[in-house]
């Protein structure tokens, strides 16, 4: 059986299917009488609980079940090629395809696990869990979609639910913020359908890989180009790299924690960098193109730079964290830049390794906030003692973002920077390490503020989080600590290696799909 | 062409309305007119000079036909539009709520 759909269709369906199940149930409070339509038995308190995660959880497996399969195609609806030229909407899962879905699906699943009490305080859980798996599906969409104008539904979906997950305490400052976010992130979209438009009526079909092989025929010309750009703007936007970043600081610390993991963790990376560098270099074939890697690894020192100073200076526990994002972003985008194999590896294991601590530390932010009703690093001190869970947790993800050897982050970052000096980027090189100091400054500023020094006269009383939240950091910090076996060689060639080998391939995707 | 170039003078117009405009509904409807510009481009892309539906009838077989598929997809792009749309709309409505005002430059509480 073909399990590509499923990524896709569970996580819809679910979605549906949860608003309408207790719809129905309020029928009966209301009138009284059983609903007919009711099949899965009593709807309980706990049931959104169980379902969301159980389908979480189904996901993690599945995207377990399909590392190293190869690559397979999926068409939609049966439609076979006619003459060799594709008609219907392709699904495609290659290795880039499958280490996305390990990081969406993973992370999805500990995010929900967390959501179970931490979203209790909040009025409508059954909501926020369509709006979570909304999200989902529509980020395993875009990493699957193997057709530019599927991608950008999937991505419009993934980018709607989000919207709304930002606003969902609709407080003052998260409608604020989610106004802010949705702008600029229409404005992206505005772009990126430009940019399909444009790449549709040079090439005359939306499939990527036909695309890729059109653009392959005639060479890249001043057309390609210009949609490159659009897409670095439109992509650029969704993933928040420097210029175009003012929206981040205020959407992600404004959602409630499990999502602001989920954003800052997953969503930027699988809706903007992922589809970016999917289509720069698969796609559009630039992955040799001087001026367009050149552009990639400013905009990645920029941000890398920017972001790392602008993080130095914050109170706000959640808006240091965004901060953060943006930097380690800039250290993605700019080893993708590099252009080279290995750069490619170290950009695909920090986006792995950054995906698992950022998440985390963004659950610890939500667990103090959870615990003590406070985010600002001034008025904490000595939580620790209280709260030695999320303590312990967020000192091994700080220390693994901030590049503490034997920890996930430093080999990431070590790629990254010996892939820099390779490419004979030797500034380059010299600002990624700095970088690197300043962000171990910031988050030694953080657990000197929030978990050492003496336990504030406030937080006296303060208790750890329940088991679920306290569980889903614990795995994560094992992850953490344990990712940099992903290195060795047996393991290396089962994950990462076929992942860069996509990237490594360029404009090959084509005839690989295509069967040429 | 002239067609083309005012669907992209359409664009700039709706980025203009995003970037200069104040309150938050003249914002939403130049997202919308960017939207639309958009929309229009992707039909102009698919049109045929004299080119007619493409439906295969008797005695049209050998009609020139504009291309079906963009069109499809801007069918597909409107309803997104209108779901961004509507999210947007609404929040900005609750934003009113809050804060009493449509003028962003009042509507300030995070810091920058």
């Amino acid at each position: 059986m073909n399990l590509i759909p499923l990524f896709i269709a569970l996580p819809l369906g679910a979605a549906f299917l949860l608003p309408i199940l207790r719809y129905r149930n309020f029928d009966k409070q209301k009138t009284g009488q059983a609903n007919p339509a009711v099949i899965l038995g009593k709807w309980s308190k706990r049931t959104p609980d169980i379902v969301a995660n159980l389908i979480n959880l189904t996901l993690l497996v599945l995207s377990l079940m399909v590392i190293n399969r190869g690559m397979l195609v999926y068409k939609m609806g049966g439609w076979e090629p006619f003459k060799g030229i594709p008609i219907g909407i392709y699904l495609v899962l290659d290795g880039l395809s499958v280490l996305m879905l390990l990081i969406i699906n993973s992370i999805g699943f500990l995010a929900a696990l967390y959501s179970v009490n931490y979203m209790e305080k909040y009025t409508d859980k059954t909501r926020y869990y369509t709006l979570f798996l909304l999200l989902i599906a529509g980020m395993n969409g875009v990493v699957l979609s193997g057709d530019m104008f599927n991608l950008f539904v999937f991505l419009e979906v993934a980018a709607i639910a989000s919207y709304a997950l930002v606003a969902f305490g609709t407080e003052a400052e998260e409608l604020e913020a989610a106004f802010k976010y949705q702008v600029m992130g229409t404005v992206a979209s505005g772009f990126i359908l430009l940019g399909i438009a444009l790449l549709y009526s040079f090439s005359g079909t939306l499939n990527m890989a036909d695309i890729a092989r059109i653009i392959n025929q005639q060479g890249i010309q001043g057309t390609v180009l210009f949609v490159g750009a659009l897409f670095i703007m439109g992509f650029g936007l969704k993933a928040a790299i420097m210029p175009f970043h003012a929206w981040l600081p205020d959407a992600h610390p404004s959602a409630p924690a499990p999502v602001s993991a989920m954003l800052s963790g997953v969503l930027i990376k699988a809706i903007g960098v992922y589809a970016l560098v999917r289509i720069l270099f698969n796609v559009l074939g630039l992955g040799e193109t001087k001026s367009i890697l050149y552009i990639l690894m400013v905009l990645g020192i920029i941000s890398m730079v920017a972001g790392a100073l602008l993080a130095l200076g914050q109170r706000d526990f959640k808006r240091l964290l965004a901060y953060s994002s943006i930097s380690q972003i800039g250290y993605i985008v700019f080893a993708f830049g590099l252009g080279t194999p290995l750069g490619f590896l170290g950009g695909l294991f920090h986006l792995l390794n950054h995906a698992t601590f950022k998440s985390l530390l963004f659950l610890n932010s939500g667990a103090i906030v959870y615990a003590t009703e406070n985010r600002d690093l001034e008025k904490m001190g000595g939580l620790l003692e209280r709260m030695p869970v999320t303590g312990t947790t967020a000192t091994i993800a700080s220390m693994s973002i901030a590049g503490v050897p034997p920890l996930s982050g430093f080999w990431s970052k070590l790629i990254i920077i010996m892939a820099a000096i390779q490419a004979e980027q030797f500034i380059f090189a010299l600002i990624a390490v700095l970088i690197s100091i300043i962000t171990l400054a910031y988050y030694l500023k953080v657990q000197r503020l929030a978990f050492f020094g003496k336990l504030g006269q406030a937080w006296k009383k303060t208790k750890e989080v329940p088991g679920l939240m306290c569980a889903s950091m614990i795995i994560l910090s094992l992850l953490c600590l344990g990712l940099g076996i992903l290195l060795l060689p047996g393991i290396k060639s089962m994950i990462l290696d076929p992942a860069v080998e996509v990237l490594k391939n360029g404009a090959q995707y084509a005839n690989l799909i295509l069967g040429e | 062409m002239i067609y083309y170039l005012l669907s992209m003078l359409l664009f700039l117009i709706g980025l203009y309305g995003v970037l200069v405009k104040r309150n938050l509904i003249k914002i939403i409807i130049g997202l919308v007119l960017m939207e639309y510009a958009t929309f229009l481009f992707l039909a102009l892309v698919g049109y045929k000079k004299g080119g007619t539906a493409p439906i295969i009838t008797k005695g049209f077989e050998k009609a020139v036909f504009v291309d079906p598929l963009p069109q499809a997809l801007v069918l597909t792009a409107i309803v997104i539009g209108l779901a961004t749309t509507a999210l947007l709309v609404s929040i900005a409505v609750r934003i009113y709520q809050r804060y009493g005002t449509f003028d962003i430059r009042e509507i300030r509480r995070l810091k920058g």
